[in-house]
């Protein structure tokens, strides 16, 4: 499967955290929110959160890929 | 199978020890062990050194004859063992199994870590490769960031509270401020933990171990040959080593450690003790939450009690259940590859009644959990008086 073309549609967030202290890599963009997804499918995924922030339990829709990694955004 | 009894200890301090290096770390242990046992280095048949991440921390690698040799052994089989954070913790695992099987009679296992040399962004990074680099890491995680997603869902399905993990933080600086060796020996109020400069939410510094060099080392010998050696013996009664699937997403129950559990099933299954029987213990605190699971999975409490008994105090040295006398990796220190063995130390001070301002009235049968990355390898060990 191509994770690049395959949208993983919506889910539900399983967990979260906004990140104050970031690795190297990421210095310009905290504080920043990550989260694991629980997809439709029952799969879940680590996934970067845009826009406002989220909690557990929260619906969220897939917001595309950046860098490969998977975005979702809280689901109005 | 034959009995296996740890026969030498020695540490360095833990702390961040500018203008000491690796190797010079290692070597200090490695000799104090060697003195505690009354051993010359040249009776040692096999060395076992936990290093997590030398080559990237200080950029040197084949680091167990490197380190062998500072030491004053050479000749004999030198192999370092990594795990993440519990790279020494399986490090010994793997050279009481050579005792055990009959292999070797002295085994030298030794754990060290020099991390301060490396910026704080940049010592996150190092830490960052023991996660799935693919999924978890790419998308921005950090080890904080982990247990802080741990920590959210314990609180989501268990009511756990940031009282709870700041009560732990509490008691393991309480504890480390009465260890001579501990790297930061600072007592701390509950305010200030729940205060804390945030790292990942709901985690503060205060909820994190410490970055820290250091070292720790024990000897290995058949229980059988216990009294020829110049220090009291500690038997090692249970021991396993387990593991699980290094990325978080990938496990249906990110508030429980399988390979925690299933070690700790295994180590009392052989020493044929129940948890309740264990009268103290070295927890891998390596965050608060972890300490709070770890009394979960190792079946000290029922699931979900782990942060309420934590904050009624019946951890603390005066407590039904002392865990982290020595202060744990939050005041202690965390110098990554030494932790496992440093745990086997504290644990064996304990044994032998010479643990200080924090020594325990009961102390005949005490456990190590060495947790590697955030619970794809872990290692328990229960020992008592031999």
């Amino acid at each position: 499967m191509n994770s690049e073309t395959i949208s993983p549609g919506s889910g539900v967030v399983y967990t979260e955290t906004v990140i104050h202290s970031a690795p190297e890599a990421f210095l310009d963009e905290a504080p920043y929110q990550i989260a694991i997804v629980t997809l439709e499918s029952g799969r879940r995924l680590t996934a970067r959160i845009l826009g406002d922030r989220v909690h557990v339990d929260d619906p969220v829709e897939f917001a595309g890929f950046r860098d490969a990694v998977p975005c979702f955004r809280k689901r109005t | 199978m034959r009995p296996v009894a740890v026969v030498g200890i020695g540490k360095t301090p833990f702390g961040a020890l500018a203008g000491r290096d690796l190797r010079s770390l290692a070597a200090e242990a490695a000799r104090k062990c060697l003195e505690d046992a009354g051993v010359a280095p040249a009776q040692v048949e096999a060395f076992y050194l936990g290093n997590f991440a030398g080559p990237s921390f200080v950029g040197q690698n084949h680091l167990a004859p490197y380190v062998a040799s500072a030491i004053g052994i050479t000749g004999v089989p030198a192999t370092r063992f990594e795990a993440a954070c519990a790279s020494s913790g399986s490090a010994f695992f793997h050279a009481w199994s050579a005792v055990a099987a009959g292999i070797y009679d002295l085994a030298l296992v030794a754990g060290v870590e020099k991390m301060t040399s490396q910026p704080t962004p940049k010592v996150t990074e190092i830490l960052a490769s023991a996660g799935d680099l693919c999924g978890e890491i790419r998308a921005g995680a950090t080890f904080p960031a982990l247990f802080a997603m741990i920590a959210r869902r314990h609180m989501h399905q268990y009511g756990t509270r940031r009282e709870h993990l700041a009560a732990v933080a509490v008691k393991n600086h309480a504890n480390g401020a009465k260890n001579p060796d501990a790297h930061l020996r600072k007592p701390i109020t509950l305010e200030q933990a729940l205060n804390g400069k945030p790292v990942a939410d709901p985690l503060t510094v205060y909820d994190c171990s410490l970055i820290s060099d250091g070292a720790a080392a024990v000897l290995l010998a058949p229980l059988q040959r216990a009294s020829e050696f110049a220090a009291r013996p500690a038997r090692v009664l249970g021991i396993a080593q387990t593991s699980d699937v290094v990325a978080l997403d990938e496990k249906d129950d990110i508030t429980t450690f399988q390979a925690v559990r299933r070690a700790g099933e295994k180590a009392c299954r052989m020493a044929s003790v129940a948890p309740r029987e264990i009268e103290f213990a070295e927890l891998h605190d390596c965050f608060t939450i972890a300490e709070i699971i770890a009394l979960e999975d190792l079946g000290f409490v029922a699931k979900g009690e782990g942060g309420p008994y934590s904050a009624d105090g019946r951890t603390c040295l005066e407590g039904e259940k002392p865990v982290n006398t020595s202060g744990g990796l939050k005041s202690k220190g965390h110098p990554v590859g030494a932790t496992g063995v440093a745990q086997i130390c504290d644990v064996v001070l304990q044994l032998r009644g010479q643990a200080g301002e924090r020594q325990l009235r009961r102390h005949s049968l005490g456990l190590a959990q060495n947790l590697g990355g955030s619970g794809a390898t872990a290692v328990v060990t229960i020992l008592g008086a031999a």
